[in-house]
């Protein structure tokens, strides 16, 4: 058995891959269940069913939901046109930051404009964040992968410090903890006794705009130009660094946010674990999703599963929380080594190696592989 | 008894005797057939096909020891496709392959170097920042090469034997073009050669390296070695080669003796009748001036790019300026500084009266300035997008949008009538752009280009590794555009082409531009003057650059 190169990629494997994943990860975490001493079928329907068997459980999945969608909306964009920003969880921890300040600042101050400045603030603030990398990437060639990820943990002590300084309840018993929002400040919620807010709109909203953008816009051309050949986009005329701004700050502005969705939605103030790390898990979405806005959001109901099966673990199984970030990284792990098989196969018989194009496990400096590359 | 005994004996050797007699007549007719047929390399219905398309279809080909045998072919012809199955790198699936009268199976390139075969590829695979003899140890095992010492000696002895001479100890990326590609035929040569295959080595060579080439080449002929040598270049496998096959869509469509075949039959072989060779173009007639640089100074943006200087050129409406110049001499650079890519540090661009200098990409093609790259698929087209897609990227700017709205209907249809119009060979308008063959999407890009009606056409390489039916579709449809009033600037290494196609004719050598003249004032060794540097009394050099 062996691993070689296809003559042209999958198209189907493009689409099974995720589903492979999907598998896989099922198996894995069935087997780390068994191992845990925990029934490996009862587990799995504890994980991934039980927690949406109701509609309240559906509620919470969408609760789950909105702030993924929002961010990933954001990363869909920037990696469709190779802009790694690996950083939606820092602009999403500083939205919450400066937008959560605002709500506080707010508290005693009513009108139609309180609510929307206070999402413009998160938005504006998830920018500022991105911004800065965005700059650092036009100005300096700063690789972005690295400054968004640094940004993230310069955010999150940001976020430590206003809730341990500034920003602590003066009434909180000496808690790291903001005061609660007033109900002003609060994003209304679409139904009673559920907390589903209407930031779900937005996000739905949104991913409809981003769909039209990508399939229907001389800029959705642009970003996937951009992101498919540098030299064509640069040869055609489009302007780089100007997608790069625009990119970068509409990402940082849907992670805002997202922040806002969250922290003026179910949780109400600022607390210093309020991330959960859906920025992060945003990621997987977008590369579950094949960067498709249709994918994104049946990605984006996936991950936001992991988080209730994680709690539901918790609850029923006495497992600690953190499995949801083994499931998590259990299906990335997979996809990534899934997304192998759309430009290479594997093949069981033993003397194909010799009749086709050079495979993996010729990983020599050899010959034959050198000349090949010339010829290619 | 005794008798007995003799007449037994007697019989015995009168067959011994009669047997002898008949084996070594058999064993003489035998050596006298090999004498006369001993082939160094047959080829019998050779068949590989991928998905979708039969590269080689029962290819027979023969090759003599001291031959020069041309391999002939549009592109697509499948002639890539047999030298990788000759040199072992991709298998056939059916065919024998005959070394020197014996079946062989090559299993790879290391096979057939021990064979003694060597190939020259188009693209070298050097490693520039080492020493020509470190390039040359890098090929050969220490067992072959002894000591580099041993080696460095060798090689000027073999550079002496066949007039290929280099320093072993200069770095490669201090080499132009041609000797990049001595360095490649050495490296051949050390091993014990029989049969040496060029994959289009006269592509990126000036006249002068062109003739040097031809001779080291008969020389090794003449020692015994065979050659199989691809190209398009009709006139050069005339003097060079001794037979020739042609292929054509995978199939051998007929083999001749270049010295007693005109290039146009040749030509018809390769492309069927469809074809009507040009030998000359009709002239245009210049009008005003459209596109101008004057005094344009382009400082190197990185270690590897040419400064660009003095730069005085003036397109005119209806006629057509070649540029001449060994790659890497400040095309690249020119090119991106029309199309807007690059801006200029000094001098002055002009389109009509309108300063250009400023002036982005975008804007510059609304004013009708419009540019084919080089780099059909790194530059010119995304390699995974549609044809439609691809007709976008440079037409977003006059069709197909509307405040930042696609109509890909709109897109769709002006697409397929560019194939249409073009002849672009293709399955469908969603085909992605990586699918077509270099021919095609050469025909598409220029067809997308020359249908957006531009004023100023820049075409660098129009006709690069593009058979010649589709090249001659090419210089078609630039002649039409041409006499519809636009100015084109055809940059390109193909003198034929040049001369073929353009009004006036110059050369970039070091990033200067030589005079440029009406093509009847300038003879071919004036222009390859030229191309060396030979055109400014103050600064005439051997500053040829060679990039690559």
């Amino acid at each position: 058995m062996h691993i070689e190169k296809r003559l042209q990629n999958s198209n189907a494997m493009v689409y099974l891959s995720p589903l492979l994943a999907l598998l896989l990860t099922l198996i894995s975490g069935a087997c780390l269940f068994a191992l845990l001493g925990h029934s490996p079928f009862t587990s799995l329907y504890i994980f991934f069913i039980d927690p949406v068997s109701d509609l309240y459980g559906l509620s919470e999945l969408a609760v789950k939901v909105t702030p993924l969608l929002l961010c990933a909306i954001g990363l869909t964009l920037c990696f469709r046109a190779n802009i790694w920003n690996i950083g939606a969880e820092g602009q999403f921890v500083f939205g919450a930051l400066i937008g959560g300040a605002m709500s506080l600042h707010l508290a005693d101050s009513h009108g139609f404009w309180v609510l929307p400045l206070v999402i413009l603030t998160g938005a504006c603030a998830g920018m500022a964040w991105a911004g800065i990398a965005a700059f650092l990437l036009v100005r300096f060639k700063a690789n972005e992968i690295l400054t968004t990820i640094m940004l993230n943990y310069v955010a999150v002590n940001l976020l430590l410090w206003g809730v341990h300084g500034p920003l602590k309840d003066p009434e909180g018993f000496n808690f790291p903890e903001s005061a609660l929002f007033a109900a002003q400040t609060m994003l209304p919620m679409l139904h009673d006794g559920y907390r589903v807010s209407i930031a779900l709109l937005i996000a739905l909203f949104m991913l409809v705009v981003v769909w039209v953008v990508l399939a229907r816009t001389l800029l959705g051309f642009q970003v996937r130009v951009m992101g498919a050949n540098r030299n064509a986009a640069s040869f055609a005329g489009f302007n780089g660094t100007a997608l790069i701004w625009l990119l970068l700050l509409f990402s940082g502005a849907m992670a805002g946010i997202a922040a806002v969705s969250e922290v003026n939605g179910p949780v109400g103030q600022l607390i210093p674990t309020l991330s959960l790390g859906y920025g992060y898990a945003a990621i997987i979405v977008v590369f579950m999703g094949r960067m498709h806005p249709l994918g994104i959001l049946l990605a984006s109901c996936l991950l936001g599963l992991t988080y209730l099966g994680g709690e539901m673990s918790q609850i029923e199984l006495g497992l600690p929380k953190s499995i949801t970030g083994v499931f998590q990284g259990m299906l990335l792990f997979y996809l990534l080594a899934c997304d192998l098989l759309i430009s290479y196969r594997v093949v069981f018989s033993k003397d194909g190696a010799k009749t086709t194009a050079p495979s993996l496990s010729n990983s020599s400096l050899s010959d034959a592989s050198l000349s090949d590359s010339r010829l290619s | 008894m005794a008798y007995i005994l003799l007449r037994w004996l007697s019989q015995q050797v009168e067959e011994i005797l009669l047997f002898t007699e008949s084996d070594v007549f058999y064993l003489f007719s035998q050596l006298y057939a090999r004498e006369k047929k001993h082939m160094r390399l047959e080829l019998l219905s050779i068949t590989k096909a991928y998905p979708g398309c039969v590269a080689n279809d029962g290819v027979s080909l023969k090759v003599a020891p001291g031959e020069i045998h041309a391999l002939l072919g549009e592109n697509g012809a499948g002639k890539s496709t047999l030298m990788k199955i000759i040199y072992g790198v991709i298998k056939p699936d059916s065919g024998q392959m005959i070394w020197n009268d014996r079946e062989v199976a090559i299993s790879g390139p290391a096979h057939a170097r021990q064979l003694g075969m060597g190939m020259v590829f188009q693209h070298f695979s050097l490693f520039e920042t080492l020493s020509v003899a470190e390039n040359i140890a890098l090929y050969l095992t220490p067992a072959e090469y002894g000591t580099l010492a041993q080696l460095r000696e060798r090689i000027l002895a073999v550079g002496e034997e066949y007039g290929l001479a280099i320093n072993p100890d200069r770095l490669v990326h201090t080499l132009s073009v041609g000797e990049q590609q001595r360095v490649e035929i050495i490296r051949c040569l050390l091993q014990d050669i029989q049969l040496l295959i060029l994959d289009e080595p006269t592509a990126v060579l000036t006249p002068p390296e062109v003739q040097q080439l031809i001779s080291t080449l008969k020389k090794l002929a003449q020692k015994g070695c065979s050659i199989l040598f691809i190209s398009h270049k009709l006139h050069e496998v005339n003097a060079l080669c001794d037979r020739a096959t042609i292929l054509r869509g995978g199939k051998v469509t007929g083999s001749c003796i270049p010295a007693e075949t005109s290039a146009n039959d040749m030509a018809r072989l390769m492309l069927g009748d469809e074809l009507e060779l040009q030998d000359s173009m009709p002239g245009g007639q210049a009008g005003s001036a459209l596109l101008t640089l004057k005094d344009v100074e382009l400082k190197p943006r990185n270690n590897f790019a040419i400064h660009l200087r003095n730069i005085n050129l003036t397109l005119h409406s209806g006629e057509i300026v070649g540029l001449a110049g060994v790659a890497g001499n400040g095309q690249d650079e020119l090119v991106e500084l029309i199309n807007g890519e690059l801006k200029a540090d000094g001098g002055k661009l002009s389109l009509q009266t309108t300063d250009i200098g400023s002036f982005g990409v975008q804007q510059r093609r609304k004013l009708g300035l419009a540019t084919v790259p080089a780099d059909r698929i790194g530059r010119g087209t995304v390699a995974g997008m549609s044809l439609t897609e691809n007709n976008l990227l440079t037409s977003y700017i006059t069709q197909g949008t509307k405040s930042g709205l696609v109509n890909w209907n709109k897109i769709r249809e002006r697409t397929s009538r560019i194939i249409d119009d073009f002849k672009v060979k293709t399955p469908s308008l969603e085909t992605a752009a990586r699918s077509l063959s270099g021919g095609n999407l050469q025909k598409f890009i220029i067809g997308r280009e020359i249908h957006q009606n531009p004023q100023v056409l820049v075409c660098f390489h129009p006709t690069w590794g593009v058979d010649v039916g589709a090249a001659n579709l090419i210089h078609q449809q630039l002649i039409r555009l041409r006499d519809a009033g636009a100015a084109i600037l055809v940059i390109t290494e193909d003198l034929d082409e040049l001369y073929l196609l353009s009004d006036r004719l110059g050369a970039i050598c070091g990033g200067r531009l030589s005079p440029v003249q009406p093509k009847a004032e300038v003879p071919l060794a004036q222009l390859g003057q030229w191309m060396t540097g030979a055109f400014d009394d103050g600064l005439m050099t051997s500053e040829v650059h060679h990039a690559h």
